[in-house]
């Protein structure tokens, strides 16, 4: 009997996929910005800290699984930047040739780095981040078939997460502030509206092709001036859309070249866009452990001025220049130069370094100039900043 | 009666004659093939396993620091073989999954994801020199033995920790290797590797790797518990120690997929 207990606790024991893990990401962030805010309460510094800890419990030989991702930012000077969100809470079945999920999650789609046309499933979690890669919960049904000819996915969206802002003392805004608490919405339905997406991702040989589709509510709002009492605000707009997009990756030799490209039709506006470019990767350079990628990525939108993107034809050029020490020491730099308007660039910097095998350093910085009043840059001119973060991981 | 009797040594005296000089005609680099093959042949029909293991990382200060993770392999016939890594330390890359599908002389496809932004991103592989998690392994150190992989040529026969060992030199066929030469001693009992010898683009030793407590699975297939690498130039080393190892685990190709990899856990 002791005898077979042990076998079963050894056999127990080397079944390589947990059941149960939990994971903390935690940081704390210091900010400071170059130059005096545009308007009066913003401040030249900010304090913030945030924890996001992850609990994943798998059961049924790994068939089923459920993972819970809390989000929690304090924040010294933005009231609108202090918020908490369910990043996951997600019910996972994987069948034969078939998964099912549901709850909240994040989906991410597309293939190119300096923005994502394609990725429109999350609503961006703005207050986190300018850059738009923070993404807020969505409720979501997902079912996807798993097969040799690629991987076809459908969506159900049963529910809206509305963009953040930041608040009056915040940085990166609009001159009025965003009245998030009195959104508007095309359809009736509001927030409750039930969106759809379609996705097919396969191959063809060395090349990656991801075909989407999505109608219901867009997640980029168009912002309206109005009043809220004595006070001219603006309120976020949020119109239904359908959006076909394409992206794609190939790889010849040390080289990815990525297309993302998109067709969205709105009640105001019906246009293309698109971001396409190459990352060319060489590794051991100056006879050391260090890659160097360098890569460059052309955006393009055809509502031009009118386009609440940052990249309406503008070119970005990067490189990422990896250590592979120990420490995991890593560089990115990027500069986005906008091609009609010799004034308008902007650029940033990420670097990063572990200290041990649960603390890490983190250094941000962006830079923006912009001269003309027509181009969204415009409001980030006096925003540039670094940050300094020390994360903890557990 | 007698004559036939006599007649009989005579014969196989010729026929062992004819065999040593065929032997003796057989060519370095035919007999390097042929030992290769055997090695290859000795080790097929694994299906699959599952592994627990951590990376041992040493500077030349001799600092330390581990790095665990999980490995699923699968058994790709007359090709490299197919893996998915699983990161569990350090804690910031904790969920970090890596899937390779190796080939022999061809780029491998090597996909990395990234689950803070749920996203898997495609790595451009042509070069396989790259270290492997900031170690001193390369990818291609730690992709499956492929007969077309190299050229061989068969060195000498030598005694490696007691043990009657071929000495084979490997030259590789890939045509992006970081090597030019690799030297590998096998013993001559199961054809297990016992040392390897790097030799870099300019052909001066760079790294030696070497085999330890080598157990025996499914009766047939034998993995070493630890390999531990030197590198000469840098002076810095790696151990890859292997905790837990299972076969016919029951994998297949549907877990490793995108699909799989994104809910890699």
């Amino acid at each position: 009997m002791k005898t077979s207990l042990l076998t079963l606790g050894v056999l127990l024991a080397g079944s390589v996929m947990a059941d149960t893990q939990t994971n903390i990401r935690s940081a704390i962030e210091q900010r400071f910005y170059f130059q005096d805010g545009l308007y009066p309460k913003q401040h030249d510094s900010d304090l913030s800290v945030f924890i996001e800890p992850e609990f994943y419990h798998s059961w049924n030989d790994g068939a089923d699984s459920v993972n819970f991702k809390p989000f929690f930012r304090y924040d010294s000077r933005d009231s609108e930047r202090t918020h908490m969100d369910v990043r996951e809470l997600m019910w996972l079945h994987v069948g034969d040739a078939w998964e099912l999920r549901a709850g909240i999650g994040k989906v991410f789609w597309g293939q190119t780095e300096s923005q994502h046309l394609v990725d429109v499933i999350n609503q961006t979690d703005f207050v986190e981040a300018i850059d738009g890669e923070e993404k807020l919960g969505q409720p979501m049904v997902q079912f996807s078939w798993v097969q040799d000819w690629g991987t076809l996915s459908v969506f159900a969206l049963p529910y809206f997460r509305e963009r953040t802002f930041s608040g009056v003392e915040g940085r990166f805004r609009t001159p009025l502030r965003v009245d998030t608490d009195n959104p508007l919405y095309q359809s009736d339905d509001e927030q409750e509206h039930l969106d759809w997406a379609f996705r097919y991702m396969g191959y063809l040989g060395d090349t990656e092709i991801g075909l989407s589709w999505f109608d219901g509510t867009n997640r980029e709002p168009v912002l309206l001036p109005a009043m809220q009492g004595d006070e001219a605000v603006l309120r976020p707009y949020y119109g239904q859309m359908q959006q076909v997009g394409l992206d794609m990756l190939t790889v010849v030799g040390a080289t990815l070249y990525k297309l993302e490209a998109i067709h969205r039709k709105t009640d105001q506006d019906n246009f293309y866009a698109l971001t396409a470019g190459l990352e060319h990767t060489k590794v051991g350079v100056f006879n050391t452990a260090y890659d160097i990628g360098w890569l460059m990525e052309y955006q393009y939108d055809e509502r031009d001025e009118l386009a609440t993107s940052l990249g309406q034809n503008d070119l970005m050029v990067g490189t990422r220049l990896v250590f592979n020490d120990i420490r995991g020491t890593e560089i990115l730099i990027a500069y986005i130069q906008d091609l009609d308007d010799s004034s308008g660039h902007s650029g940033y910097i990420e670097a990063s370094s572990r200290i041990n095998d649960n603390w890490k350093w983190r250094v941000d910085g962006w830079f923006f100039s912009a001269d003309t009043p027509s181009d969204p840059a415009y409001l980030l001119r006096r925003d540039d900043y670094v940050q300094l973060s020390l994360e903890y991981y557990f | 009666m007698i004559r036939i009797r006599s007649f009989k040594p005579l014969f196989s005296a010729l026929l062992s004659l004819l065999l040593v000089v065929q032997v003796q005609a057989q060519t370095a680099e035919e007999k390097g093939l042929a030992i290769a093959k055997e090695r290859k042949q000795r080790d097929l029909g694994w299906q699959d396993n599952q592994a627990e293991a951590s990376m041992i990382l040493r500077t030349a200060s001799r600092q330390e620091i581990e790095r665990r993770m999980r490995l699923l392999t699968l058994e790709v016939k007359d090709d490299g073989d197919k893996g998915l890594t699983i990161f569990d330390q350090p804690a910031d890359v904790k969920g970090t999954a890596f899937l390779n599908y190796s080939h022999a002389i061809e780029p491998d496809e090597q996909w990395m994801y990234l689950p803070a932004l749920k996203r898997v991103k495609r790595i451009a592989s042509k070069n396989k020199s790259g270290p492997f998690m900031g170690s001193e392994f390369a990818f291609e150190d730690l992709s499956s033995f492929e007969v077309e992989k190299f050229s061989y040529k068969y060195l000498r026969d030598e005694q490696y920790e007691g043990m009657d060992c071929f000495v084979i030199e490997q030259q590789p066929a890939y045509e992006h290797s970081g090597y030019t030469k690799l030297i590998t001693w096998l013993d001559k009992e199961h054809y297990r590797a016992q040392k390897v010898e790097f030799y870099d683009r300019k052909d001066s030793l760079l790294k030696t790797l070497t085999m330890h407590d080598y157990q025996l699975y499914l009766d047939k297939y034998w993995r070493p518990m630890k390999l531990s690498m030197k590198n000469h130039q840098t002076r810095k080393s790696t151990d890859l120690i292997t905790h837990e190892l299972q076969f016919r685990t029951g994998l297949s190709e549907s877990d490793f997929s995108q699909a799989a990899l994104k809910r890699a856990k």
